[in-house]
């Protein structure tokens, strides 16, 4: 995938990414401060605080059940939480402050792109027309522009040759990178993945980590919940491992799974790394 | 069968071909065509969070499916005239197919809409898509492959339903076949002629289904 470095930088599917390639700001673009939800009597978060600076690739590792997936989801509102504040760029909502609007939740998950486990690509669009969907259905963009960048993006994973493909005659890797495409179609300022990986073959992990490596490489702002520890190693600027529903370790990926201080995280990452252990 | 029947049924044959294409048929794709405009109505307020909205459109479909259609067809023609509304046969014929479809094919259409799974609405909505686009363009087109089957079985019936229309004074195909019988006392020719009427535009519509079945499929693995 190497001839996918030159498309970034050509034509519009650049204007996002070189508008990070200013000086590095001081303020973080993302921060989450106090988050808390509950299912009933079951708190899955208690408040989570972080931040996430523009540029920086996070990584959210931890057991399954640690709320990982559900601090991701609040990032857009997928995820109601209960209390706490997000704030992305301008945009920022307090859930503690009921109701949160349709329009809050509208403004805060523009903000971001998301890549779901199981791709929710459209099955009745064609690859093309998934790439599109968020520029021109929703965002009335003009179409014959969209598209053109929509294959700049397709360029960009790998897949240029099935823009006319429909979601089923592709492989899991490749729904996942058009997925991904998707995603950056409507610019966003932050990507969001949620265990891109966990439902894939394993022999077709590795295309959609290169892809995502790429756009972490050109400066894309990411926070990542998986299991892959070799590829939070190599890419993440921080590490949250997050058990019972609150960050027990935070750092640097060599703090947080290369030395581990506390128990559980020792405990997870072995149970992972030598599951036959 | 002898001359006299032939002759009948040969007379017969213009009148009630027109009786279907000029009252049966339209009578069945005004009906069905409203039924589904209202239908998708209800069907999308029984899904509404908002409990008094989703208890009238239930409520809705509960009088529909629980009371007889030629009663509703009575009460629509021959009741309302006692409340001060009065329909001409058509018109009123019309009214009482399309409430009929749209109690019916409301439920067909709020579970093809629910058996869209919830990803689908969360992925339109992460890319920028409100409610109505996300209904649109993605939810509906994917819904109406599962809704195709059981709405063709409800055309089907109101094809054949719209024959109670004979009973307030829609000079439909049953009762051109009633009009023409009467005089001979010849009700199994004309009657017989009638059924293989109703009969072939049912299967006219069961290959429409075929098609539009086939065309759905175009994006689901062979």
């Amino acid at each position: 995938m190497t001839e996918s470095h030159t498309p970034l930088r050509s034509t519009c599917a650049s204007s996002a990414i070189s508008s990070r390639s200013t000086a590095p700001q001081p303020d973080p673009l993302v921060s989450v401060s106090g988050l808390a939800k509950s299912f009933g009597d079951h708190e899955v978060l208690r408040s989570i605080d972080f931040e996430v600076a523009p540029g920086s690739v996070t990584v959210l590792v931890g057991p399954s059940g640690s709320g990982k997936t559900t601090v991701l989801r609040s990032l857009n509102a997928l995820e109601v939480a209960d209390a706490g504040v997000v704030r992305i760029g301008d945009v920022e909502v307090d859930f503690a402050q009921r109701p949160v609007t349709r329009r809050e939740v509208a403004t805060l998950r523009a903000q971001s792109g998301m890549v779901f486990q199981s791709h929710h690509l459209f099955p009745h669009l064609t690859v093309l027309e998934n790439v599109t969907a968020g520029p021109v259905l929703a965002r009335r963009r003009d179409r014959s522009e969209s598209e053109a960048e929509a294959h700049e993006l397709l360029r960009l994973v790998g897949l240029a040759e099935k823009a006319g493909a429909y979601p089923y005659q592709l492989s899991g890797g490749q729904q996942q990178r058009v997925g991904i495409a998707r995603a950056l179609a409507v610019r966003p300022q932050l990507m969001l993945f949620d265990e891109p990986t966990s439902a894939l073959d394993p022999e077709l992990v590795g295309e959609v980590l290169v892809v995502m490596k790429d756009l972490a490489a050109h400066g894309w702002t990411m926070v990542v919940v998986t299991h892959e520890i070799r590829f939070a190693q190599q890419v993440a600027d921080q590490v949250l491992f997050m058990d019972g529903g609150v960050v027990v370790e935070r750092g640097t990926p060599d703090e947080v799974l290369t030395r581990p201080r506390t128990e559980r995280a020792r405990q997870f990452l072995h149970r992972i790394l030598d599951p036959l252990d | 069968m002898n001359e006299q029947t032939t002759q009948l049924i040969l007379d017969a044959l213009g009148p009630l071909l027109r009786a279907t294409v000029t009252t049966t048929i339209p009578l069945t794709i005004i009906s069905f065509v409203l039924g589904l405009v209202l239908a998708l109505g209800v069907a999308l307020m029984r899904l509404s969070s908002v409990r008094a909205v989703s208890s009238v459109a239930r409520v809705y479909v509960s009088l529909v499916r629980g009371t007889p259609l030629l009663l509703q067809l009575f009460i629509i023609y021959y009741g309302l005239p006692a409340m001060g509304v009065r329909f001409d046969p058509f018109p009123a014929a019309v009214l009482a197919f399309t409430l009929n479809v749209g109690g019916y094919a409301a439920e067909v259409i709020r579970s093809a809409i629910l058996s869209v799974p919830k990803g689908q609405w969360e992925a339109a909505s992460t890319v920028g898509m409100g409610y109505v686009t996300t209904l649109r363009r993605v939810v509906l087109p994917q819904a109406a492959r599962t809704a195709i089957p059981p709405l063709s079985n409800t055309l089907i019936s109101l094809v054949k339903d719209t024959s109670l229309a004979s009973t307030i004074q829609v000079t439909e195909l049953l009762r051109v076949a009633q009009e023409a019988a009467a005089p001979t006392y010849q009700f199994f020719a004309l009657y017989g002629v009638a059924a293989v009427y109703y009969w072939v535009v049912c299967l006219v519509l069961s290959a429409v289904q075929s098609r539009l079945e086939e065309r759905q499929n175009r994006y689901v693995s062979a």
